[in-house]
């Protein structure tokens, strides 16, 4: 059934959804019809954290979101990361601490550890284990991506402390 | 196609034996990397597959009209449609493209159709018509050689018989008698099989997918197509992890055959479950041992026999039997063997590569028998190993000489040695059972153990085995052609690290992998790539760079001898002459290269022969904690040590291990397909359970052995596989080591634990 048109909000910016169904997922929708593919599907039953995207500021697997329930709301993929001319110091830490291999769970879990860092700047290791415990990696296990969490999380908390005694 | 890379640029960067960081890192943290299932194409159309329901079959009827007739459906193919091959297989052909007549496992392809909507090709699919005559599957593989044939080519894939050295018993020897099993492991790469086939104006097809060996599915589907192999071009597509899954066809032939019925761009991606169906698994095995040893722990004696289940198809079993075999009494020394190995037809879901290929199955029988004997002679396990460690100049079980190196004793000593970093859970969230707060701390028990294992490093068994690269050096820059597969594993870094080591450039750019501009760099599995691809790289820098100089020496009427590569440009060391190599190769330089490692021989009838070019051994040592209550267990550290031949990337090397370690203890206490009478039981990762981060404990590297290679370029071997290999069996061991349970099986479920008693059926 082909739904009306609606609007999603993307990284700030507004798309117009056109003949889309109605029972499309967020991911769908973001992959095929806006062409952010960014977000990943490999299990498309919220298990791999592939499709990890965020909801007015909160994860979810978009695989899970009907993209027609994501209206009016603010939606943060992989591409809303980072800027146009530098990538996030997430991002940065990723590929210095060899984080990526395959790298096809790579935007998902960006977008979870962007979020837990932005709420809790100096996360324990059993923190952020339990953090991306919902983001399957087949490549690397885990060792250079969190490691790359404690890049990034270092960073943020020198800088932070460099700010404060300013 | 819309967004297809072209090209990777590399920013100036490291050489040999420095952490290279990835080429394609920094579209792949912005997700801008295009996978395979990332492909688009303004008038493409989808591609689905009706699989069987049934593991076993024959097929009455089928009926595609209510199919065709349907809204957006541009085809309906079946086996009927094909006008090629209608077989395909890595080593023998004997795989239908599409079912015909009869069905041999649970997901057997029976026809494909082509849709403007992924949902449409999915309905269209739920309206195909077959009528099926259900036969007993045939499931066990230990009836497979008795019972009837399921195929034309009979119920045995191949045999083998090694036999070496002398049988004759010694006076009081210790005896120890084991029965082992091995579950079925899935590679589960995050990216299922996926890409698109676009018809070419020539007749032709060009097909954009992601695999582990283009040439090899160039050929396969060129037969199946009908076409002559010029016209078949395969690039690799972004991939998403491979492991071995991608070594075979999947959806190659069909996403083909469905563009050139419908003269448009074809896209498929399969989902998960389809994924689990649509690619081969990991052996599952059993096996016999008995050893024999002296009273000091000298190993007199190994005998085994092995069965490997290869499900419906042939892929690559038989290579995996021959590895199963040569390597069934791990790195050491044995003066006598006798092996019996076997692998079977049946309508389980067909089996071949996985990493480790053959070598993880029989290693962790092997280093269960010795902890077994460990535990009768009364000796230290570390000890017995080291007693027994192979060393350069000794026989393995296949009469060949070890003439490379073979630091057996140095991994398993540093790994033993090193000091464990964990202490005691400090945690709930850190016992066994995690965040389901199950743990009772007074159930909880911890053991260690060490286990070793060992593997062959490239093909085998006389298989002309090469790789073809090119490079071209123009005005300053670099630029290399090879169609080794990048499937994660950091090729694409390391091919620039040699090309700047060689030639002095900073600028390199890595072509796409292709089967249109060069030949074949054979597959990206058996730890061969840095070697193989590696050279091939290498040998045709270095013809570039002899070019180079003789050219500038005959140019400026120097001594060839004299002139060096420093700095971006060529100095010679006995004028003040110099000239940046931008200005020095204004007229381009390129040189094709084809790398092949020294001749490998066929096993004879008693399984012995040269077959093997080099080894790679490794060692784990895992500490866990058991929840003997509920049978849940605590993977809390691994350490390890490996044998590299020589570091070229310590980054990516590290991540190899970290990553080869997680699929092993995956295989050790998480990880099986469930086949029930020939139906896979859990095909999704709500029920397949991969290591999380919760899971998996940190991974210390105790030691990177570094004993330059011979004949290995830069002197480094293969790294991929050995983690794979003996961390299952330290997992398992170490479990043994805690509960004082047998534990002949893996993966290692609760049961097996909390009801010993009651066998494989716990």
């Amino acid at each position: 059934m082909t739904s009306e048109v609606y609007t999603l909000t993307v990284n700030g910016n507004d798309y117009q959804v056109v003949d889309g169904h109605s029972s499309e997922s967020l991911l769908w929708v973001l992959r095929e019809r806006l062409e952010l593919s960014g977000s990943k599907n490999a299990c498309e039953e919220g298990e791999c954290g592939s499709c990890t995207v965020l909801l007015d500021g909160e994860i979810v697997c978009s695989c899970l979101v009907l993209a027609a329930s994501a209206v009016g709301r603010e939606i943060t993929t992989i591409e809303g990361l980072g800027s146009e001319d530098e990538i996030s110091d997430v991002q940065k830490a990723f590929v210095d601490a060899g984080a990526v291999q395959c790298g096809f769970c790579t935007p998902g879990l960006l977008v979870a550890i962007d979020q837990l860092l932005n709420s809790n700047p100096d996360p324990d290791d059993l923190t952020v284990r339990e953090a991306i415990s919902g983001n399957l990696c087949r490549c690397t296990g885990y060792g250079r991506i969190l490691e790359a969490v404690r890049i990034a999380s270092n960073n943020r908390t020198a800088q932070n402390e460099e700010e404060k005694s300013k | 196609m819309s967004r297809v890379q072209t090209s990777d640029t590399a920013t100036k960067g490291p050489r040999i034996g420095e952490s290279a960081l990835r080429p394609d890192g920094i579209p792949k943290v912005k997700g801008e990397f295009v996978f395979s299932n990332d492909l688009r194409h303004s008038d493409m159309l989808w591609g689905g597959t009706l699989r069987s329901p049934h593991p076993a079959a024959r097929i009455v009827s089928i009926n595609t009209a209510p199919a065709l007739k349907m809204t957006g459906v541009h085809a309906v193919l079946t086996s009927e449609d094909l006008d090629g091959m209608p077989l395909y297989g890595l080593e023998h052909p004997d795989q239908p493209v599409l079912a015909d007549g009869f069905v041999r496992y649970q997901g057997e392809p029976i026809a494909i159709v082509a849709a403007d909507h992924p949902e449409n090709a999915r309905i269209a699919l739920e309206a195909i018509d077959v009528e099926y005559e259900l036969i007993k599957p045939l499931s066990d593989p230990k009836l497979a050689q008795e019972a009837e044939a399921i195929h034309p080519d009979g119920n045995l894939f191949r045999e083998i018989d090694l036999i070496y050295g002398n049988s004759q018993e010694e006076e009081g020897e210790i005896i120890v008698e084991g029965t082992y099993e091995v579950g079925m492991q899935d590679q589960a790469p995050l990216g299922t099989e996926s890409g698109m086939a676009i018809p070419s104006e020539d007749g032709g097809i060009d097909l954009f997918v992601s695999t582990q060996w283009l040439h090899a599915d160039r050929d396969q589907v060129a037969a199946c197509l009908n076409l002559p192999t010029e016209k078949v071009r395969l690039t690799l597509a972004g991939v998403g992890g491979a492991f071995g899954a991608r070594e075979d066809i999947s959806l190659h032939i069909h996403l083909c055959l469905l563009a050139m019925k419908t003269g448009k761009p074809i896209k498929m991606s399969y989902s998960r479950t389809e994924s689990f169906h649509g690619h081969v698994h990991r052996h599952p095995a059993q096996m016999w041992y008995r050893h024999h040893a002296k009273p000091d722990g000298t190993l007199t004696r190994i005998e085994a026999q092995l069965l490997l289940d290869g499900g419906a198809y042939a892929s690559t079993s038989s290579a995996v039997l021959a590895n199963a075999t040569c390597f069934a009494a791990g790195p050491y020394r044995v003066p006598s063997v006798e092996i019996h190995g076997a692998v079977v037809r049946t309508n389980n879901p067909p089996c071949g590569a996985m990493r480790g290929f053959g070598c993880v199955q029989v290693c962790f029988a092997h280093e269960a028998q010795m902890d077994k004997l460990a535990i009768e002679l009364g000796m230290d396990p570390v000890e017995l190993r080291l007693r027994n460690a192979l060393q350069p100049g000794d026989k393995i079980i296949t009469g060949q000489t070890i003439t490379g190196t073979a630091p057996v004793a140095e991994v398993i000593e540093t790994c033993a040695q090193h000091p464990t970093s964990v202490g005691s859970a400090s945690q709930q969230m850190e016992l066994p059972g995690g965040a389901g707060r199950t743990a009772d701390p007074k159930n909880i028990v911890r053991g260690e153990a060490i286990a070793v294992g060992f593997k062959n490093l490239m093909f085998s068994e006389g298989f002309d085995d090469f790789s073809t690269a090119s490079c071209q050096l123009l005005d300053g820059v670099a630029t290399i052609t090879c169609a080794c597969a990048e499937v994660g594993q950091g090729f694409v870094t390391l091919a620039q690290q040699i090309v700047r080591e060689i030639l002095g450039v900073e600028e390199v750019i890595l072509e796409p992998a292709s089967t249109a501009n060069v030949g074949s760099a054979g597959s990206t599995s058996a730890s061969r790539q840095t070697w193989m691809s590696g050279g091939a790289v290498k040998s045709a820098c270095e013809e570039v760079r002899i070019r180079l100089l003789s050219r500038i020496a005959e140019s400026y009427n120097l001594d060839v001898e004299s002139l060096v590569i420093v700095d971006g440009g060529i100095a010679s060391l006995s004028s003040d002459f110099s000239i940046s190599l931008k200005e020095a190769t204004a007229e381009p330089i390129e040189v094709e290269d084809t790398y092949r490692h020294m001749p490998t021989f066929p096993l004879n009838e008693k399984g012995q022969g040269d077959a093997h070019v080099s080894f790679a051994f490794s060692a784990h040592r895992a500490v866990v904690d058991v929840d003997q209550e509920l049978g849940l267990v605590k993977v809390v550290e691994l350490i390890t040590s490996q044998d590299v031949g020589r570091v070229l990337n310590p980054l990516q090397l590290q991540g190899q291990l970290e990553g080869g370690a997680a699929q092993g203890l995956g295989l050790a206490v998480l990880e099986e397909i469930n086949v029930v009478d020939g139906r896979i039981l859990n095909p999704s990762f709500t029920d397949y359970l991969l290591p999380t981060a919760l899971d998996m404990p940190p991974v210390e590297i105790a030691a990177l052995i570094e004993q330059p290679e011979p004949n290995a370029p830069f002197g480094a071997k293969g790294v991929g596989e050995p983690p794979a290999i003996s961390s299952t069996a330290a997992v398992a061991s170490a479990v043994r080591n805690a509960t004082g349970l047998d534990l002949q099986r893996v993966p290692i479920r609760p049961t097996d634990i909390v009801f010993p008693e009651r066998g494989e059926n716990g």
